[in-house]
């Protein structure tokens, strides 16, 4: 790793860090019911005027099946509304290309990935969606998926603070507030600096344009993409959703055009998922919580970001001969630059590869196919720890604050002592649920793996044979199970099969996830708060950051070492061994 | 207490054959399918057993001598998890049967009416029901608990409780109950049957203990749903390993597809069958440990919860000051030195042998000199302290001296035609007022005055309740002295907080708020005014020689009646959990070495560069998976003695305890096996079993 990597990598975290109190303390604000004075008043004003319009009591309060079955039928509602736009785009308008309808199987898998926040994306923007389908479907359900993740998250919390409660509050309420308080301002903003960097924001048709290699024939006339593209990537870095408006995402020359574009894109993919970790301290009272946790997960990150970028470096030991120069100087990046952009070079792909992984984003900058094997396991490994390394906006944390119930339960048996965590304890039901939040997404991404890679419809969109198409359909439910929405590429997924077996696996990894969360929020805040005492393990401690880093690590681990070792690792070993 | 000598070793020849013939019968399908773990184990026991068959014939997908290996392996897991959980049983059950042999084969006889004097017939005490008055006179065994409904008369209750001298029993009060088994010494006693044969709290007990009324704890619950978790995500993991397989050999073209009887192999190596093995073995040994106590719980519930309380309400008198108290002063009446009065006073306690008693004579020396005098020269005889007079004294020619409860002199004097002074009664009240208790001695019909016996509070308790803090453990002294003798006694002992002038009232409603505010509360009580806050504490520990209605209201009964044990019962539920923790981290730090011995053994057939991964250098596939399997069964026994005995727990603070178990269980479930599975392998290959 060099010098200068190592500088881009602190810095990116350094400014990140800055952000999280302003942005978390200003979160917890709005969930507890106390937006800051000034500008805000008058989306006080607009927030009445949305529950008045749709008949909603903001006072009313849920218990946690209502809260679910809200989450639920608003999100279906989400789902059906894409779809049904995507059905329909070549008769609706703002649709200069002429775009036809999507078929059945792709319209499904699209409309079920932006509404679980996966946004894995089996289409080709450019090619195949009308401006129409990517604003009022992709755009808004970028919104509304990664506010549905922060009120059930926001929900989680109150079963916390709350006691003796049957409610856990009220769908609607957090829902709109994430949007109006939360997502809608910070999207505005950046989406301006964007445009400014030269990110696209229109609605003309595409342009076709006389290239400089006009002396070739066939490459004289070259088709050039336009759209509303910037307020479409504000929101999907910031949503952690990162389905691109062009096919080959945030690696595009008007998706990402700059050194600084590309930086604050990768701020903005994990900003909420760093500063929720604070809001939550200052929501359950103590900020140390918080922040010990968002400590475990950047324990979990950085070496990751290290070995990526460290295999990244290295490159190709079987490249290693005289015509090929895989150094770093100052002509040149080094490592290995197959499948990754000249402007970004070997630190910038490796860093977001790690950050859009950890967070559930899944926006690409390189192609994680053409990185070694170890700089694929990284990006793989993140999200088979099931997302909770930052994860999505508000799913993150909820998933990690379950592992958090599971690392508390096991040092409560440690010190014998029934465990208890925030004041809460932590009992058979809890762990029941608990046990389905964690069980679900590995189930998916082995049980879909073991699926493809057993029928022919399966193995045929394999592009590589041996263990590197093996890791490519591991990646594809990986990153599904998990909803991440990264694509490993090198797999042909737009095809029937791996649309309804990706979309099943998002819904069952969204929904079955959040519901159990719901679930033991309802019970949490049923109980009572249990007075900390000198008998009470602490959990802000580095003892336990360390406890919940192992639990989240070897959860992970056993469940996927087997795999793994039959895709990156034997890819790795067989890589230096040939060498 | 003698009989806690009884075979607590941990490999009693007769427990142990009784536990082999035991893990055998519990082979039954019925018996495993309460265990989700082991019958996971079990049923890949019967999958690897027909591979065997199969592979007998020529259709094997392995060599049959490996597979029947395998097979005997996991055959022998789930042996070992059921005898660990029959010896668990067996030992709890000898504990248990030695406290129950007290009662058979004894004759009870019922009266036909409930009132002494009215004629009864003999029948056997099995056969007795509740309600049944029965006659007990002197030299009887009781042949069941219940009410002492009329009578007074001593009682050896050391069949219960080791404690050899007698104590009365009588009817009405705090000590009108008796236990089945106990033998009356003096006088009779008709005592009215509390319970039902085989409704006893020794009957639930042994009940508990056989398993069949052996309810899973709370956490005990919570726990296996955790096991049970990733009992599937390993089926998950192993199950789709064929499919991968099956596709890395097609893609590479080289090597086989992964054997089934190597996946189930893997499968029981990776679930957590250490703890799921120990894990009913750790709740019987818990009870099993607190009978060693000599406490008898009647749920593995209140054992578990004993570890999770917060506060500890004890009572002052017996738990936080000696029960006995010592002579502190004397207050002379009207009209009499105070060293007459502590003459008197010597001359009464000299043969009497109780600590209040030896302390006057102690006083007595101390203040003026009075030596011990022949006793037999002085031509005295003693009267001793029985239950009827309520006094002691001592006779000498024409001087009768008495020393007794105020309520009992004043009786004695009366009775006499002597007068209680009203001075002397301002003194008691004086007395009575500093918490302290005013014995008062009268000789003939005059009353010399008063000896203040103060509570004296025990050596080495205020260390107890430090500990107690360290571990999180609020104490709170009840009693019934008024608040200033209460703070002073409170200061003394170091007790967080005190309920002074302590109504059975106050009492409850001191329990239900600390339970409003989310702690678990623990408390021992005896009298019969203690059982509406027995029921309502989380933990209550009823006194043996407690009311009958005391014992029912608890949820523990200590058979030595001793208050403090209740600190010792909180360590005990601690270790239960503790073990379960420890184990439980063990098991699952196990399996990352288990991966690397499994791994590459299953798949450097299909690519070679896997072999790198064999960093222990098992010699062949067969061997490493062999040993992994036998190193997974042979755990299991080697963990039996610290699942009967318990993690030895150390009051040092949550963090530091978590810190030291995860070192030790976390750390070593880690190292342990890799070095485990390589001697393992090391022997089969120096066998030439592989």
């Amino acid at each position: 790793m060099t010098e200068q990597g190592l500088l881009q990598v602190t810095l990116y975290l350094a400014i990140l860090l800055l952000l999280v109190r302003p942005l978390g303390g200003y979160m917890a604000r709005v969930y507890l019911n106390a937006p800051p004075a000034g500008p805000s008043r008058w989306l006080t004003g607009i927030e009445r005027g949305i529950y008045r319009l749709s008949s909603i009591d903001p006072d009313q309060e849920m218990c946690w099946p209502q809260y679910a079955l809200a989450v639920l039928l608003f999100n279906l509602l989400g789902i059906v509304a894409v779809f049904v736009l995507e059905r329909w785009q070549a008769i609706l308008p703002l649709n200069p290309q002429g775009m036809a309808a999507i078929g059945v199987d792709s319209a499904l898998n699209t409309a079920v990935s932006f509404a679980t926040n996966t946004n894995w994306q089996g289409y080709g923007g450019e090619t195949t969606l009308s401006y129409l389908t990517q604003m009022l479907g992709l755009t808004v359900q970028n919104f509304l998926s990664a506010a549905s993740g922060m009120a059930v998250l926001v929900a989680l919390i109150r079963g916390f603070s709350r006691h003796n409660a049957e409610t856990i509050g009220n769908f609607w309420v957090d829902m709109t507030r994430s949007v109006l308080y939360i997502l809608l301002p910070l999207s505005l903003v950046f989406a301006v600096i964007l445009a400014g960097q030269g990110v696209l924001q229109n609605y003309a048709p595409y342009q076709t344009v006389t290239t400089v290699e006009a002396q070739n024939q066939a490459a004289r006339q070259q088709t050039i993409a336009m759209g509303p593209v910037a307020s479409q990537l504000a929101i999907k870095q910031l949503g952690t959703n990162g389905g691109g408006f062009f096919n080959v995402n945030s690696s595009h020359p008007f998706e990402n055009p700059t050194p600084l574009s590309n930086f604050l894109e990768m701020l903005a993919i994990l900003l909420i998922p760093a500063a929720l970790c604070y809001s939550f301290g200052v929501m359950i009272g103590d900020t140390r919580q918080g922040w010990l946790i968002l400590a475990t997960m950047a324990a979990i990150f950085i070496p990751l970001v290290l070995l990526t970028v460290a295999a990244e470096q290295a490159g190709n030991p079987l490249l290693a001969n005289p015509d090929v120069d895989q150094a770093a100087s100052l002509t040149q990046a080094g490592g290995n630059m197959e499948g990754k952009e000249t402007r970004f070079g070997i630190v910038n792909s490796a860093l977001w590869a790690v950050v859009t992984t950890a967070a559930s984003n899944g926006s690409v900058n390189a192609m994680h196919d053409s990185f070694t094997p170890l700089g694929g396991l990284a990006p793989m490994a993140l999200m088979q720890l099931g997302e909770v390394v930052f994860g999505g906006v508000g799913s993150g944390l909820y998933g990690m604050i379950v592992f958090a119930l599971v690392a508390v339960f096991i040092a409560g048996l440690m010190i014998g002592r029934t465990p208890e965590y925030l004041g809460k304890k932590i009992e058979a039901f809890e762990m029941k649920m608990a046990a389905l939040v964690i069980l679900i997404p590995p189930l998916l991404v082995l049980g879909g793996t073991a699926l493809a890679v057993m029928l022919d419809v399966g193995k045929t969109s394999i592009f590589n044979p041996g263990a590197h198409g093996f890791s490519e359909v591991l990646y594809a439910f990986s990153s599904a199970g998990n909803n991440n929405g990264s694509a490993f590429a090198g797999l042909n997924a737009n095809v029937p099969f791996y649309n309804l077996s990706l979309a099943i696996a998002m819904l069952i990894a969204r929904y079955g996830l959040m519901v159990p969360v719901l679930a033991i929020a309802g019970s949490l805040a049923a109980k009572k708060s249990v007075p900390v005492g000198a008998g009470t393990l602490p959990t802000h401690t580095p003892l336990f950051g360390m406890l919940l880093l192992v639990v989240v690590v070897m959860v992970g681990a056993l469940t996927f070492v087997p795999a793994l070792a039959l895709g990156p690792i034997v890819e790795h070993l067989q890589m230096i061994g040939l060498h | 207490m003698s009989k806690n000598t009884l075979s607590t070793s941990l490999f009693n020849r007769d427990i142990l054959q009784q536990a082999i013939i035991d893990a055998f019968a519990k082979l039954a399908p019925r018996q495993q399918w309460k265990n989700p773990v082991m019958f996971v184990v079990y049923l890949g026991s019967m999958l690897t057993s027909v591979l065997w068959l199969q592979a007998l014939r020529g259709q094997g997908d392995a060599p049959a001598g490996f597979i029947l290996a395998i097979a005997c392996c996991l055959w022998f897991t789930v042996l070992f998890a059921n005898f660990a959980e029959a010896v668990a049983e067996g030992r709890s059950k000898a504990q248990a049967s030695f406290l129950h042999n007290a009662k058979r084969d004894i004759i009870a006889k019922k009266l036909d009416e409930a009132r002494y004097g009215n004629p009864f017939t003999e029948i056997a005490a099995s056969s007795l029901r509740k309600g049944d008055v029965v006659l007990i006179e002197a030299g009887d065994f009781i042949p069941g608990d219940g009410d002492v409904i009329e009578g007074v008369a001593s009682v050896d209750e050391s069949a219960i409780t080791g404690e050899s001298a007698p104590v009365i029993r009588e009817s009405g009060g705090d000590f009108s109950s008796v236990t089945g088994g106990t033998r009356v010494l003096s006088d009779w006693l008709v005592v009215r049957i509390s319970v039902n044969p085989g409704e006893t709290f020794l009957d639930r007990m042994i009940a508990m203990v056989e398993g069949s009324q052996r309810q899973k704890t709370p956490n005990e619950i919570a726990l296996t749903i955790l096991l049970v978790a990733l009992t599937l995500v390993f089926l998950m993991a192993t199950v789709t390993l064929l499919p991968f397989s099956l596709y890395s050999v097609e893609t590479a073209g080289s090597g086989h597809p992964l054997s089934i009887t190597v996946l189930v192999a893997l499968l029981v190596c990776l679930i957590p069958t250490t703890i799921g093995g120990l894990l009913s073995a750790i709740g019987v040994a818990g009870i099993g440990r607190m009978m060693q106590k000599n406490v008898v719980a009647t749920s593995g519930r209140a054992v578990e919860a004993a570890g999770d309380v917060d506060v500890l309400l004890l009572d002052k008198t017996g738990t936080i000051t000696l029960g006995n108290r010592q002579a502190a002063a004397f207050f002379p009446a009207k009209g009499v030195s105070e060293k007459q009065l502590a003459d008197a006073a010597q001359l009464s306690s000299l043969a009497d042998e109780t600590p209040e008693g030896r302390s006057i004579v102690v006083l007595a020396k101390q203040k003026f000199g009075i030596r011990g005098r022949d006793v037999h020269s002085l031509g005295a005889t003693f009267v001793h302290f029985s239950a009827q007079t309520r006094m002691s004294g001592v006779n000498l020619k024409g001087r009768q001296i008495r020393k007794g409860s105020e309520d009992a002199i004043r009786g004695y004097i009366t009775e006499q035609g002597g007068r209680f002074p009203a001075d002397t009664q301002n003194i008691v009240i004086d007395v009575s007022r500093r918490g302290s208790t005013p014995l008062v001695v009268a000789e003939d019909k005059k009353v010399l005055g008063v000896i203040e016996l103060k509570d004296i509070v025990k050596g080495g308790i205020k260390e107890r309740f430090m500990e107690l803090r360290q571990m999180g453990i609020k104490t709170i002294m009840i009693t019934g002295d008024n608040r200033l003798t209460a703070a002073a006694i409170a200061a003394e002992a170091g007790v967080d907080d005190f309920l002074a002038e302590a109504t059975p009232e106050a009492k409850l409603n001191l329990i239900r708020q600390h339970q409003a505010e989310g702690r678990l509360v623990a408390m021992t009580g005896d009298g019969t005014n203690d059982a509406p806050a027995l029921a309502q504490a989380d933990v209550a520990v009823a006194m043996n020689s407690g009311t009958q209605a005391a014992k029912e209201a608890g949820n523990m009964v200590d058979l030595d009646s001793n208050p403090t044990k209740l600190i010792e019962i909180v360590e005990t539920g601690k270790q239960m959990l503790m073990t379960r923790g420890a184990l439980t981290t063990f098991s699952i730090a196990n399996d990352v070495a288990k991966y690397f011995a499994i791994i590459p053994a299953a798949f450097a057939g299909t690519y070679p560069a896997l072999n790198v991964l064999n960093v222990m250098h098992l010699a062949t596939p067969a061997s490493a998976i062999l040993s992994a399997v036998i190193f997974n069964a042979l755990i299991i026994i080697a963990l039996i003695p610290l699942a009967l005995r318990g993690v030895g727990y150390k009051p040092v603070g949550a963090e530091k305890l978590l810190q030291n178990n995860l070192l030790i269980y976390g750390l070593g479930g880690l190292v342990v096996p890799f070095i485990g599975i390589k001697l393992i392998d090391a022997l089969l290959v120096g066998l030439h079993l592989v």
